[in-house]
């Protein structure tokens, strides 16, 4: 991350130059060698405080540690990725390319002192080899923002149309998924947490990105299902299968009754205070004790069983089949997980085809109206209140459902668990993927979820590379991966090849 | 605020002001007032923006109101419309089965139930969305009701469906009508602009009103768009038998087409009455030139604001 971010904090300081320069080879290289350093020598300023020093708890107080072997290989690794890249873009890409990729592949061999620093290594190789290709590729060292625009929004628009295929071809390799050879125990966990968001996500989407309305509290209702889910099993000793469509129920009425006052506020507004009930929500579960158990949470929420049929046990009580003996199988801890990941699939796809359909009705289109401006949806008789509670509470009831699962899944809930932090990642899962894109969501919750949770190794650093992430899609994508969309209904049958043709003309 | 609990449902008997409807048809043979509007004043802290007016529009017929930039004519709209709460004044709306007191209801209530429908000043589409699902968003209500408040268009039932062909039908009619159905499953934000300001009238058109209010329709249009304008404003009139309130600064559409033109001044009427008669008002001559007076002077005036 330390080398993309600052090699293109140096290149904002130098005009962009054309494939061909004046100097040849030797004036490229001069050139090159001389952002190298100047990227160096910031880097070399950026990391010796940050990176070179170090304090530690030590025998009678702080310690200061000194590394400076990081701070040489972190400096250098800059010098090399903005050597390469200036090379690419004075008319040199084809060397570079290979040079980038010899660096990267050399990286996974050599003794790194630090994770991080190899991964840098190995990222920033690729990173640079790919820049050089797509010089080498299309003869042009840099592309006008308006340009990436319009090419990043004909990719989005493509693959909107392939949706059509890619989701089919999606839901059966999630369906596949559990019984393909590599899917182990992680493996299934990362799936299950990947899949909780994108359910998550999908439920966000109808409230920020079909109605336009920042929420950013979003992760009270998710606490709301946990807890009701929790409480009522607790008490009542009902099963999961009674407290799903309760714990959407409580959710979705927890979602009205905050929405009744907060709906008349308008946009910063309208944030501000869903982030206070958010914290609201949070604060009265760790403080009520008797209630929720406070800060030490509730612990041993039962797991769900297979429909309420059979349980998910070794040794099942009494008269009671498991679900191994009910099927002739051999027990396996395994099953329950797989249980699980079906079960959240299911409830994903629910969300989504709902979404997907309502998109399609008139209040899904009164949704999207509002988005885009909401006084003349007034001039047109549309009861913007109404139209906002039923999106804001549709969306709490989603995020109830994805607590439930939440809960049962994890068999302990605490407060903990809902923090800011939460709808945090979750609005990020949103407006990464483009406002309103399905299909988005799923790319971003990969990218959001799926890639700091595979490198958990890396601890600290993958929450700075996350942030790295957001800024540079901030940067270069402000509305989105897949920010394309398509109209919910059309006046031509098909529309495939007319869409090039109506960019075209004029109407009149 | 107004009270928004004054609106009862739908019934027979005129509600709010009754007994003070006017009878239908006067004296000279004129359609039957739409819109009352008496002793209309709106301030804005110690602005006043409309001070006392009053004037009547009726049915099937096209009333102009014109004045000087800063007038208030946006302002009556507003108030008329439901976005602004007047300070005093009452505006009736006379749909023939029932009257409406469009200064105590809400602005969406105002659209559904008196079915008065505008255009505003600064073209408001939605940009995002295709022109068709502009035509449609604005039959709202009538396509809710038929989706059963979303259950039977989540079953998709075929009472929804056949709703929704309905719902298409008229979009259709209205984009042939101005000359977009090619541009149909366009983004409506990428229309070029006299294209907006037609989506704009057509979709205000799609929500069924019986009072239609264009605020400067004309407003960046070339000649030959402004006379396609008032051709389509007398079709409206004519062909659909509703009643058109127009803001206008485009002298050649004002006085050509209009039936009744209110003249506003800082706020105040400054004079009433058929074109012919206005155009030669001493009064609004002033307010437009200033003391000098040409021979033609609001013919001149025309594209000047
Ligand atoms: N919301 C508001 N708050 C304060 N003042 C306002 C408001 N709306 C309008 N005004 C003021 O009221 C006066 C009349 O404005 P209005 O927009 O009605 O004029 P107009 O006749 O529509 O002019 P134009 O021809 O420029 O559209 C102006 O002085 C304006 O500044
Ligand atoms: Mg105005």
């Amino acid at each position: 991350m330390t080398t993309s971010s600052l090699a293109s904090t140096a290149s904002i300081r130098r005009p962009p130059r054309g494939g061909t320069t004046g100097g040849g080879l030797g004036g490229a290289v001069a050139t090159a060698l001389a952002d190298g350093v100047i990227a160096a020598a910031v880097a070399f300023l950026f990391t010796l405080p940050l990176v070179g020093l170090r304090t530690e708890i030590a025998i009678g107080g702080l310690a200061i540690n000194t590394r400076f072997v990081e701070v040489a290989v972190a400096v250098a690794l800059v010098f090399l990725g903005r050597f390469g890249l200036s090379l690419s873009a004075a008319g040199y890409p084809v060397p570079v390319l290979a040079a980038a990729l010899a660096v990267a592949g050399a990286s996974l061999a050599i003794d790194f002192p630090t994770a991080p620093l190899q991964l840098i290594a190995v990222a920033g190789g690729l990173i640079v080899a790919m820049i050089a290709g797509w010089t080498a590729y299309t003869g042009r060292s840099t592309l006008s923002r308006a340009e990436r625009q319009k090419r990043m929004d004909a990719i989005g628009a493509k693959v909107q149309v392939w949706t059509i295929w890619l989701a089919p071809i999606a839901i059966t390799f999630a369906v596949l998924l559990p019984f393909l050879p590599f899917a182990d125990r992680r493996f299934l966990d990362i799936a299950i947490l990947i899949l909780t968001y994108i359910m998550l996500g999908w439920g966000l989407n109808i409230i920020v990105g079909l109605a336009g309305l920042l929420d950013l509290g979003f992760v009270a209702f998710y606490a709301v299902g946990a807890y009701s889910y929790a409480l009522m099993a607790y008490h009542f000793d009902l099963s999961f299968w009674a407290c799903l469509p309760l714990a959407g129920l409580f959710a979705a009425l927890a979602g009205l009754l905050l929405g009744f006052p907060v709906l008349r506020l308008r946009g910063d507004y309208f944030a501000i205070v869903t982030l206070g009930f958010g914290e609201i929500i949070r604060v009265i579960l760790l403080n009520w004790y008797q209630f929720t158990g406070g800060p030490d949470g509730i612990a041993g929420i039962p797991r769900p069983s297979f429909f309420g049929l059979a349980e998910f046990i070794r040794r099942p009580r009494g008269d009671d089949v498991a679900f191994h003996q009910m099927f002739g199988l051999d027990y396996s801890s395994l099953h329950r997980m797989i249980f699980l990941y079906y079960l959240i699939l299911a409830l994903a796809l629910i969300v989504n085809f709902f979404t997907v359909r309502i998109r399609r009705l008139p209040i899904g289109r009164a949704w999207e109206a509002l988005r885009e401006d909401d006084i003349a949806c007034a001039s047109l008789g549309i009861n913007r209140t109404n139209i906002k509670l039923a999106a804001f509470s549709i969306s709490a009831m989603w995020g109830g459902f994805a607590g439930a699962f939440f809960a049962t899944r994890q068999g302990f809930i605490s407060p903990e668990s809902f923090t800011f932090i939460e709808s945090a990642i979750i609005l990020s899962v949103v407006v990464l993927g483009g406002m309103g894109s399905q299909l988005g969501v799923v790319v971003a919750a990969f990218v959001v979820i799926g890639l700091p949770e595979w490198f958990r190794e890396l601890e600290q650093y993958r929450m700075l590379a996350f942030g790295a992430g957001m800024v540079l899609i901030m940067l270069w994508r402000p509305r989105g991966l897949l920010s394309h969309r398509e109209p919910t209904i059309t006046l031509a049958r098909r529309r495939f090849g007319r869409a090039a043709a109506a960019t075209s003309g004029e109407a009149t | 605020m107004t009270a928004p609990d004054d609106w009862e449902p739908h019934g027979g008997e005129p509600r709010g002001l009754a007994g003070a409807r006017p009878d239908a048809g006067s004296a000279a043979g004129r359609p039957r007032p739409l819109l009352t509007v008496e002793h209309l004043t709106m301030r804005f802290g110690g602005l006043v923006a409309v001070s006392d007016v009053s004037f009547t529009a009726r049915d099937r017929e096209i009333t102009a109101i014109i004045g000087p930039n800063g007038a208030g004519k946006t302002t009556v709209f507003n108030c008329m419309t439901g976005f602004y709460a007047p300070t005093t004044g009452r505006l009736a709306l006379d749909t023939g089965r029932d009257v409406f007191l469009l200064e105590r209801l809400e602005a969406y209530k105002i659209a559904r139930h008196a079915r008065v429908a505008r255009t505003f000043q600064n073209i408001r589409l939605f940009a995002g969305m295709s022109v068709l699902e502009n035509l449609i968003v604005a039959q709202h209500n009538k396509l809710m009701k038929a989706s059963g408040f979303s259950v039977f268009g989540l079953l998709g039932l075929p009472i929804y469906r056949r709703a929704e062909r309905a719902a298409v039908e008229l979009a259709r009619y209205w984009l042939e009508r101005m000359q977009l159905t090619e541009a149909a499953d366009w983004q409506a934000g990428n229309l070029p602009y006299g294209a907006q300001r037609r989506l704009e009238i057509a979709r205000a058109m799609c929500s069924d009103p019986v009072l239609l209010c264009l605020d400067e329709p004309a407003a960046g249009l070339n000649p030959r768009e402004s006379a396609e304008l008032s051709e389509l404003l007398c079709f409206i009139r004519d062909s659909h038998q509703i009643g058109v309130l127009l803001i206008e600064h485009d002298m050649s559409v004002v006085m050509g087409i209009s039936d009744h033109v209110v003249v506003l001044d800082h706020g105040c009427k400054i004079a009433e009455g058929p074109p012919e008669v206005i155009k030669r008002t001493p009064a609004v001559i002033r307010a437009y030139l200033g003391e000098e007076e040409p021979d033609d002077a609001l013919a001149v005036a025309g594209g000047d604001p």
